[in-house]
């Protein structure tokens, strides 16, 4: 029978996972237009094909894999039409900070050495862990965010993202490790500094 | 000898290709003697497990 169906007249169902489908958009897309429109598309091939899906308990999950061929679609796109090598000003402020952490003979400042984090599974489950780690992705240069997503929400390889976005390799590699750093050193300041609790 | 921004580099990568072997065993003796980088690859490792959850847990049921 048609599940999907029902559960997309069930009103308060409809608004959390429009809600959810949202910030995921919006995060990946940088532009609420564009998310809104992914979103809107998204529940209305999900009642289209509503058929296809079987089993209650993946329904989320079958909407976000519609959801994220929406998204990718609308990547492929802006990659064609931004010149993702380019370096804004924000990127170029990343890459200071990077060099900022280095000796004159790259080597680590002795101030900036990176430090234990600890175990993960403790930060992964608290919700204010969650708020800072959005807070740092959003905080990304915009370009540097998209490629990171593609890599790591998406999980494209690499060869797919250059072919996407129409970079090189090694520019792709850059762009990740900024990204990768950019976000270490935020979660580092505003997680693992003073936002960790006590246990 | 790899410096540590050199090394910093290599951890990037080896999150998305296989390493060669001469990278490999760069990066090991480096991180045998470094604990800094030893941090920044846990930290890495630490970013792909956060982003793993990230899409199953907005991607499924509870909110």
């Amino acid at each position: 029978m048609t599940e999907v169906a029902d559960l997309l007249v069930d009103s308060e169902f409809v608004a959390n996972l429009r809600h959810d489908m949202l910030r995921f958009a919006r995060l990946q897309l940088r532009n609420d237009a564009q998310a809104e429109d992914a979103v809107q598309e998204t529940l209305a091939a999900a009642l289209v094909n509503a058929q296809r899906f079987a089993g209650r308990s993946a329904v989320k999950t079958w909407f976000f894999a519609i959801l994220k061929n929406k998204i990718v679609d609308l990547l492929r796109h802006q990659g064609r039409t931004t010149n993702i090598s380019a370096l804004s000003a924000a990127e170029e402020s990343q890459d200071q900070a990077f060099e900022s952490l280095f000796k004159a003979n790259a080597h680590w400042q002795p101030g900036a050495r990176p430090a234990a984090w600890g175990d993960p599974e403790e930060a992964l489950r608290q919700k204010r862990f969650w708020d800072a780690f959005d807070a740092c992705l959003q905080h990304l240069p915009e370009n540097t965010a998209r490629v990171f997503m593609m890599r790591e929400f998406m999980e494209f390889g690499t060869a797919e993202i250059c072919r996407e976005l129409q970079i090189t390799t090694s520019n792709c590699n850059v762009i990740l490790h900024r990204a990768r750093n950019g976000l270490r050193r935020c979660l580092e300041h505003n997680w693992f500094a003073d936002g960790e609790q006590p246990c | 000898m790899l410096s540590c921004k050199e090394s910093t580099r290599l951890l990037s990568q080896a999150q998305d290709r296989q390493l060669s072997l001469p990278e490999r065993l760069q990066l090991e003796i480096h991180l045998a003697l470094c604990k800094g980088c030893r941090n920044y690859k846990g930290q890495l490792n630490f970013l792909r497990a956060a982003c793993r959850r990230y899409v199953d847990q907005t991607g499924q049921s509870g909110d």
